[in-house]
């Protein structure tokens, strides 16, 4: 995993999702993967879910931020307003910074 | 690379939102799903997981608290909780009882 990954992302930095298809408990959908958007909030440090789906403890904690991705960026053939976003919640370790 | 429940984004028909009544067997189902967590014996994550291996054809024929009764069951036998041989013979103890055909 590249060294940048994750760290310290503020509101408002773009950010891309790893576009990586691990098997497993996997929260990142697949539709965002490889795709980029803007960080909104944090929402604090979490287990992480991949390990605890594993049994194990789930550290160490992961941080949980909500990002923003344009819809037409998502979807190829979107017809709703331009500036339409998807707003979901990604962990640290998928997102590195643009 | 997408697993059977990444369906985010696929065609599909209109969504049932209508609301509808828990049967008995799925309250049953949700608080047995409670107790084995109370008792550390599961965790959401986990129950995802085994959710998410049931296979693409068992994931789309089950209802929802179908896969759960599915993993649950996988999850028990892991853990040497349960065998498969204890479940099927209470599979076939219930089916007795109920008067059905066993198999």
């Amino acid at each position: 995993m590249p060294a940048e990954m994750g760290h310290d992302l503020r509101p408002g930095d773009r950010v891309r999702v790893r576009e990586d298809f691990p098997q497993g408990h996997i929260r990142t959908p697949v539709y965002v993967r490889g795709k980029e958007g803007v960080v909104v909030k944090t929402f604090g440090s979490f287990p992480n879910p991949e390990l605890l789906a594993l049994g194990r403890d789930g550290l160490p904690k992961k941080t949980l931020y909500e990002i923003a991705f344009k819809q037409s960026e998502l979807w190829p053939d979107y017809n709703g307003p331009e500036g339409d976003t998807l707003l979901i919640d990604i962990y640290e370790h998928w997102l590195s910074k643009v | 690379m997408r697993g059977s429940h990444d369906l985010g984004g696929l065609p599909a028909g209109p969504v049932d939102t209508a609301p509808h009544d828990m049967t008995f067997w799925e309250k049953q189902i949700d608080a047995m799903n409670t107790l084995l967590a109370q008792k550390g014996l599961r965790r959401t994550d986990e129950n995802r997981r085994y959710v998410e291996m049931l296979g693409e054809d068992a994931y789309n024929m089950l209802s929802y608290y179908e896969r759960w009764t599915a993993a649950l069951a996988r999850q028990m036998i892991d853990k040497g909780v349960l065998t498969q041989d204890e479940i099927d013979a209470k599979v076939a103890e219930v089916r007795r009882r109920l008067g059905q055909d066993a198999g």
